[in-house]
This record gives C-alpha cells, structure tokens and sequence, in this order.
C-alpha cells in the first residue's frame, strides 16, 4: 500500500510537500531520586501529509514520552528537553513561546490517550468537554461550541449524537469514549493527530473499528498520523511507514511493507519472530531473550547488545564496530531503509 | 435524587428517636438527686420535694418518663428546666451565638485553609508548602484549650486587637473565638485540599486538558481545582453539623453564651429536659448537614448518582 520513495528514508510524502511535522535528533532526561533516566536519546522522524507513521516499541523504549515532547506536555521538571528541534511547519516549537505552543496544540497538533476513561475529566459533559477546543481556540460561545460538539460525535459515529451530548465519560462505553477523544482531537482539522496506543484498552472489535474510524478521518482530512503502538498487527493494517524504537533511539525505519517482510535489525527480527504463529500452534512462542534496558544504566555500545543473538564482541567484531563499545549510528542500509545494528547486512535477508 | 432526599429525611426519624433515648436514659442514670442539689445548701421542704418529682415524672420509671418527655414534644412542648424556665427559650436564646460562632468559624476554615491548601497543591515542595506542612502539624498538634489562652494571651492581652471575652462587640466578638475553633479544622481543609490538588495535577484529564491547547488557568482552575474540591466541601459542609452542636471548650473559654455552654451546664445540673433537647438538635443538625453534603456530592461529582 505503501508509494515509499526510493530516495528519501526519512519517510514517504503520499501527498503533499514535505513533512509537517519534523523531529531532530530529541533528547529527553528525566531527574529522579536514583539519578538520571534517559528516556529519549537522538529521536528523528518525519511526517508528512496523508502519512501513517507508526513508532512501534515495547514500554519504556521512549515512544509516548517523544510524543508528549512533541506535544509540550512533559512535566517539566522532572522532565528536560536537552536537545533537539521540533519543526512543526517549518516552525520550531521548542524555541517559540508557551503561548505560542499553546496555539498549535489542537489546530496545528493534537494528541488521543490510550485510556479514554480517565483521560476525560469525569465531572463535565462530553459535549462540554468537546466544546471546549471551540471555546479556547475560536472564542465560540458555549452554546455554539455544543452545537459544534454535536456535529463532531455525529462526525465520528457515536449515535443519537445529539441525546448524548450532555452525557458524562463514565456514561459511554470504552469504544465510545476513544471516540469522543477522537472527537476531541479532531475538531480543529489538526494538520498532525498523534494517537498513543488509541485502541490498547479496547476489545478487538472495537479496536478495529476505532482504527477504520481514524483512516476514514485522515482520508478526509489529509492530517498526518503518528500512530505509538506496540501492537504489530495495528501497524501492519493501517502504517505506511514504521520506526521502531528501542532504549529510546529509533533502531529500525522504512516502510511497513520493507521493515516487516525483512528486518535488517536484530531488535526488529526478534519481535517478527516473537509473533504467535498459526501455524505453529501449539508450539513455543519464541520471546526475546533478556530484559529491556535500565534507561538509568544503558548498556554501552548498542543498547540492544546484551540481548542480540548476531552480537559480536572481542575478536569477532570488526574495527570500529564494536558491538559493546561502539554506538551503531542510525544509516542508511538499504535504499528506504535506515537501521542502527553494525551488522544490518547480515540481519538482511537472513 | 427527591425520592432518595425524602427517603434520607425518613431515616432522620428513628434516628433522632434513638439518640433522645440514649441521651434521656443516661441523664436517669447519673447518679445524684437533682431535686435535692436545687437547694443547694438550703434543703428544700419534703413536700416542695415531692410536689417538684411529680411535676417532673421524675417518680415514673424511665420508660414512662421517655414517653411523657415524647408526648409533650409532639406537642411542641420540649418541657423546662426545674426552674420553670422552657426549654425552647434556652435554645432560641442560645443557638444565635452558636451560629454566629459557627459562620465565622467555617468561613475562616474554608478561605484560609482552601486558598493555603490549593497554593501548596499548586506548588508542591516550595518553601510555601512546606510552611503549610510545619504549620499545620504544629495546630493539629496542640489542644484546642491551650490554644485558646496563647490566643487569648497574645491577641487579646499584650496586642489588645481582639475582645476575649462576651459578646459586647458583636460579630468582633466572635474573631478570635472563631479563630480558635476553627484551627483544627483549617489545618486539616489546607492538608485535604493540598493532597487532592496534588494528585489531581497529575490526573491524565489534566494532561488532556493541555493538550488540547487550553489557556493555562483553565486548565488549573477549571480541570483541577473543581476536582479538586469535591472532598473538601464535603468535609466543610459535614463540618458545619459538627460545630453547630456547640463547642464547649471555646464557649467556656470566651465566655460565649450558647449551646455548648448550655449543654455543659445543663449535664451538670442534671436537668435531663435540656439535656435531651439540645442533644436531639445538635444530632438533628449533624444528620442534616451530612445529608446536605451527600447532595452537593452528587451535584459536584456527575458519577454519583443516587437512587
């Protein structure tokens, strides 16, 4: 499904003219009691017009914190944005001013949490609660702003709209409430939706559902979507392009077709091979071995070393690609196809 | 919800019944001769004795006595005082310095202790919160006696700003005293609101609340402090059921004239009709003030709902 084009890694423009959205080389800390946590270490992507990408990683590999950096919504302190830029339009949101960030959350970029329930205030009407982008954006009156609120839940198919509006979070079921966040984050046209794990509490069905409801929405709209996930399966449906982020770094990144039929990183492969087979039932599922790293304490080298079955260390490395002491740079390994492991090449095709 | 009010109203009923029966049958059994300590040291006539137990039923078994007492209520009659004095006019004249009391109280409680709490809240682990925390403790942990003569003493005495005594000065009057009174409950409104704003902070709606780009002092006021608030009206408006039973203490302390003054008066000249009556009234506003506050509960928080 996916028109990547051959010469530019860092995502494919289905549409459009260049990325909305790019990331530079972000850097986030975190100072807590027992030092320092690094949660995000030289994170890059583009998005462009149209574009589904999906940043795929396991908790704690540092995808939802780059996104609510991304955002502005980290709590600073303890969080710290160390470096990096974040070109939103060409604009850099990480030099501009708080108000002015302030202005691009919801026309220019909006955010869907994963768990609908308590991401909703309970004690003000869905309907209020949609209103009020109108409210805080457009300077509508309330009551316009309701009017608006209702269009929008008849937008993303929540029925008898205009009964429920008045209704409280806790009144709607899990699918519903996702789509009145949907409906939350939709409401000015944002140019970027990113959606953090939309559809992890939801039951399978609904999931599905919730899912063709954002595609739907981004056909319409030509928004970008950056989809955080770590459920393979949802970035096979409906992702143009994948990073795969470990320890914080993106490790892994091409289009979903590329990165999934052939992964030229270990990291990458170990998750492919981790998927339970149908036709293996019965048989082992095939984890990866090890635990994801201590964001304190990352391990030297590439992160991943300690885990990786291709690792070669001592005299089995080459110069300068040195697995436990050398840092695989994120490269181009293929055309389309960019990976940070030493040894890509080997991984390729294996 | 009007179902469930009336239902709650009801309930009120065996309530107060029980805690009048309570409070009749251990005033029975103090032991002591209220008649004969009327006298004083003057014994009083054996026939003026016995003329004033048969006014009083005092002669009836308590059953029967509780019976009377109940019968003459029905009528509107909370009987009198063994000096003929009717009970109703002792709470009429007494309840007005008690709601005073408790109106300057409260609001001391609610406004000091909100706006310290929600700073703290707001500003967790600054030099203000930790003034609040020091503070605070510091009140809970003295009684509430020895805070009334330090105030009494410096406030009143050495800076002279406040009236320690009576009521000549009308709502003046009532600073200190309500000052006092109040302390307890301050410290633990700033504690609540503190912890209930600190928590809410981090509440993933308030994280919605910025992402969606609001203007930082909706997000404050109108995603957390609201929130923020509900435990705490509920426990300033249970607060007042408390203190409208009359605080002794204080009363006694501030020679303030009202229902706690009677009711410790009253328990020591085991004058069982005053007992009684103030003591279904203070229970009667204790119930009405919790049920007023499991109703702002539901209006405040949409998930509760009664039926």
């Amino acid at each position: 499904m996916s028109t990547a084009s051959t010469s530019a890694p860092s995502g494919s423009a289905r549409a459009g003219f260049g990325p909305i959205l790019e990331v530079q080389d972000l850097r986030v800390q975190f100072r807590t009691g027992s030092g320092l946590v690094n949660a995000v270490n030289g994170v890059s992507y583009t998005v462009s017009e149209g574009e589904t990408l999906a940043i795929l990683g396991e908790s704690g590999s540092g995808k939802s914190v780059s996104a609510q950096a991304i955002m502005g919504i980290l709590d600073v302190p303890p969080a710290e944005i160390t470096s990096g830029r974040i070109l939103f339009e060409g604009r850099d949101l990480l030099t501009v001013s708080a108000e002015e960030q302030r202005k691009v959350r919801g026309p220019g970029i909006s955010m869907i949490f994963q768990d609908a329930l308590s991401s909703l205030n309970p004690v003000y009407s869905v309907g209020f609660q949609i209103g009020e982008m109108f409210r805080a954006h457009r300077g509508m009156s309330r009551k316009d702003a309701k009017k608006r609120a209702v269009e929008l839940m008849d937008r993303v198919r929540i029925p008898a709209a205009a009964q429920r509006v008045n209704d409280y979070p806790h009144q709607f079921s899990g699918g519903m409430r996702q789509r009145v966040m949907i409906a939350m984050a939709i409401a000015l046209d944002p140019r970027i939706l990113i959606a953090d794990e939309p559809t992890t509490a939801l039951d399978v069905t609904v999931q599905a559902q919730v899912m063709d409801l954002l595609k739907d929405l981004q056909r319409d709209t030509g928004m970008g979507l950056v989809l955080i996930t770590h459920d393979l399966g949802v970035v096979n449906e409906v992702a143009d392009n994948v990073a795969v982020m470990y320890a914080g770094r993106i490790v892994e990144r091409g289009t979903v077709d590329d990165v999934f039929g052939d992964p030229a990183h270990p990291y990458t492969d170990g998750l492919m091979s981790s998927i339970p087979q149908l036709e293996a039932k019965g048989g082992r599922l095939l984890p990866i071995g090890g635990q994801p790293p201590n964001l304190a304490n990352i391990p030297s080298g590439c992160p991943f070393h300690p885990r990786c079955p291709k690792r070669r260390i001592g005299a089995d490395a080459l110069p300068g690609r040195h697995c436990a002491e050398d840092v695989p740079p994120l490269r181009l390994v293929v055309p389309g196809r960019e990976a940070a492991c030493h040894y890509s090449e080997e991984v390729l095709g294996a | 919800m009007g179902r469930y009010v009336a239902r709650r109203l009801l309930l009120t009923i065996p309530v107060l019944l029980g805690a009048s029966f309570l409070i009749f049958a251990m005033v029975y059994a103090l032991p002591g001769d209220p008649i004969r300590a009327l006298g004083g040291d003057r014994p009083l006539a054996p026939a003026v004795v016995a003329q004033l137990k048969q006014e009083f039923n005092l002669n009836d078994p308590l059953g029967i006595q509780y019976l009377k007492y109940l019968g003459d209520m029905a009528q509107g009659d909370l009987g009198t005082d063994f000096r003929g004095r009717p009970v109703l006019d002792t709470i009429s004249q007494r309840l007005p310095i008690t709601i005073k009391l408790t109106v300057v109280a409260i609001a001391i409680e609610a406004v000091i202790g909100i706006a310290a709490g929600v700073l703290a809240g707001i500003r967790r682990n600054s030099f203000f919160d930790n003034v609040v925390l020091v503070s605070t403790t510091l009140v809970v942990s003295i009684p509430i006696l020895v805070l009334a003569f330090i105030a009494q003493f410096v406030f009143g005495l050495r800076l002279g700003l406040f009236p320690i005594s009576g009521v000549q000065e009308g709502w003046y009057s009532f600073l200190l005293p309500g000052f006092v009174l109040a302390s307890g409950s301050l410290a633990y409104v700033a504690r609540l609101t503190r912890t209930s704003v600190a928590e809410n902070m981090r509440a993933d709606y308030v994280r919605t609340a910025r992402a969606k780009g609001l203007p930082n002092r909706t997000v404050v006021i109108r995603h957390t402090l609201r929130n923020s608030l509900i435990p705490v009206v509920t426990f300033v408006g249970a607060d007042i059921g408390t203190l409208l039973g009359g605080a002794i203490v204080t009363e006694s302390v501030f020679n303030l004239p009202g229902i706690g003054r009677a009711i410790f008066d009253a328990v020591r000249a085991q004058e069982g009709a005053v007992v009684v009556g103030i003591v279904t009234l203070m229970v009667f506003f204790f119930i009405f003030f919790n049920l007023v506050v499991d109703v702002l509960y539901a209006v405040l928080d949409p998930r509760i709902r009664y039926e």
